[in-house]
């Protein structure tokens, strides 16, 4: 029986991401705040000319080199918290999830499908700002490629854990949208938007570097600015993925 | 063949039971209807069957297999249409039978599917601008695109036209001829009635009565209608007399009488007595729905 129904399982499951993936194409709002917005918004700030100007403040560096990452980060966020939550609650209230139950196939390939291609919409918009960073500003690509590509993944899984918990959490896609929106500016606000988390006062920098979101400001910071992340930051990141998780995992209603 | 086995099933929600003890066994080929008030326990049974629900005691068997613990073997056999249930609004009509059609290993062909419930011009639609009928046929479509042994229906027609209720009637009649096992969830006496080979009755979480539906017609106290307009004034006390008579009532000088066919023959012979006339006399069998309440009222007391 299991060698019969596997190949049949793993089709279903591309299916399943297949058809999620025209529907994400299907959304022009979270096309846009994902895909589009974070670098827009670098872009607008790139036009200001004194954020291209070093400053020593910020040794040496550039506003504009800071937000780089920022928009990394605010990408993750829209994809992670704004866009994805509504999504499954909405599944779960419409009785989409229920419905999948009755099949062959786990309504757990539905919601995989939607963090996969979250993750993806996210880490593509990430690679969008570095590219527009790199040729509209000079901002120069990661010195440390690898340290940088790491705690994006790991921000993206925290992000997207961040958000799965909303759904587990919330019985409605009201209440989805509503404390997604409570813990979207927070979020923001410790990715360091207004203010990059660099510039912080030292206090409320290291407040913030323990939320998941600040530390993975700092860990994508060193990795651009050339050296490996700090195993701290990038621990209190992985630390909050498993957490959170756990708690999505662990509240989560399939109705 | 039984091929669907329910034995003792209790299931509550909250301490209060939703289902209290309900069995029955559905066989091969038939449409099997369950018929009961809203909260009856109806919907909770066939989510038991289809393993959606972990029932608290008493046995499920479907083919032989249990629900839960073999689910998916089970949902391979069984084709299931949710009460309330959607699909993603941006899907659209050929998208959605293409992704259930991958989920099986031997799916049936999903165009003629979609022709026989006539959603052929309808593919390319998305769900949420489907008007209610044609999201219950693509929901029946969902259901048969697995090629099932068993098909569970829940309140299919509810929020359908009549002339859809009709078409939907007879798409399931078609079903069942084609070898599939239907088990129909429903509120709609007439539906139950024209559609089902057998029907159990569920009030308050038990199995009321069991029997085809002409049987439950029968077994009903008050099988038989009978209504006339007298020619001069009957005493109504006289009338309830009347052997087996459940019940008499007048209204507006027509007198209707509940009872059985010894009944019939009593008030003619009271009338040719008394020398009144009965004008527009109707002898007519109760219809389900009167066997329903009566059966269901017998629970209640």
């Amino acid at each position: 029986m299991t060698t019969t129904t596997a190949p049949a399982r793993t089709s279903a499951s591309a299916a399943v991401l297949r058809t999620e993936a025209r529907l994400f194409l299907r959304e022009p709002g979270s096309l846009f705040w994902i895909l589009l917005f974070p670098t827009l918004l670098m872009t607008i700030l790139g036009l200001i000319p004194s954020f291209r100007e070093a400053s020593d403040d910020i040794g040496g560096r550039r506003v504009i080199d800071l937000y780089v990452p920022v928009a990394a980060l605010l990408a993750m966020i829209m994809a992670g918290l704004q866009a994805m939550p509504p999504i499954l609650t909405g599944y779960r209230e419409r009785g989409i999830l229920r419905r999948m139950s009755t099949t062959p196939v786990r309504p757990a390939a539905l919601l995989s499908a939607q963090l996969v291609l979250h993750g993806a919409a996210a880490v593509a918009s990430a690679v969008l700002a570095l590219a527009v960073g790199r040729l509209a500003f000079d901002v120069p690509l990661p010195g440390q490629p690898a340290g940088y590509v790491l705690a994006m993944l790991l921000t993206a899984a925290c992000a997207l854990a961040l958000g799965a918990t909303v759904c587990a959490v919330s019985r409605t896609q009201k209440i989805a949208t509503a404390v997604g929106s409570v813990i979207f500016f927070p979020s923001m606000f410790t990715a360091g938007v207004w203010l990059p988390v660099q510039v912080m006062p030292g206090t409320l920098q290291r407040i913030v570097e323990f939320t998941p979101l600040g530390a993975a400001s700092q860990a994508l910071d060193r990795a651009a600015a050339g050296s490996w992340p700090a195993w701290a930051d990038l621990g209190v990141t992985a630390l909050w993925t498993v957490l959170l998780t756990a708690a999505a995992v662990r509240w989560f209603r399939w109705e | 063949m039984t091929i669907v086995e329910v034995q003792g099933l209790r299931k509550a929600y909250g301490g209060r039971p939703a289902v209290d003890g309900v069995g029955f066994a559905v066989e091969e080929g038939e449409i099997f209807g369950i018929l009961g008030p809203n909260g009856a326990g109806k919907t909770t049974t066939v989510e038991c069957v289809e393993g959606l629900r972990i029932p608290d005691a008493g046995t499920v068997r479907v083919a032989g297999l249990d629900p839960v613990a073999d689910h998916e073997q089970v949902t391979r056999l069984l084709g299931a249409q949710l009460q309330e249930s959607e699909l993603q609004p941006k899907l659209t009509v050929r998208e959605a039978l293409e992704l259930y059609a991958s989920f099986y290993d031997h799916p049936a062909d999903w165009r003629p599917l979609a022709e026989r419930l006539g959603l052929e011009d309808r593919l390319t639609t998305r769900f949420a601008k489907l008007s209610g009928g044609q999201k219950q046929r693509l929901s029946i479509a969902l259901a048969l695109i697995g090629n099932p042994r068993i098909v569970v229906l829940d309140e299919l027609t509810t929020g359908l036209d009549p002339r859809a209720r009709r078409d939907t009637w007879q798409l399931i009649e078609e079903v069942r001829d084609s070898g599939v096992t239907v088990l129909l969830v429903t509120h709609f006496m007439e539906e139950a009635q024209r559609l089902c080979d057998r029907i159990a009755v569920i009030d308050k979480g038990r199995v009321a009565a069991l029997d085809t539906p002409a049987g439950l017609i029968g077994r009903s106290a008050a099988s038989t209608v009978i209504s006339f307009t007298p020619s001069a004034p009957l005493d109504e006390r006289e009338l309830a007399a009347l052997p087996q008579a459940a019940s008499v009532e007048t209204k507006d000088g027509r007198v209707v009488i509940h009872g059985t066919d010894e009944t019939v023959t009593a008030v003619t012979s009271l009338l040719a007595r008394l020398g009144i006339t009965a004008r527009r006399l109707r002898v007519s069998e109760t219809t389900l729905d009167d066997a329903f309440l009566d059966l269901t009222e017998e629970s209640a007391r």
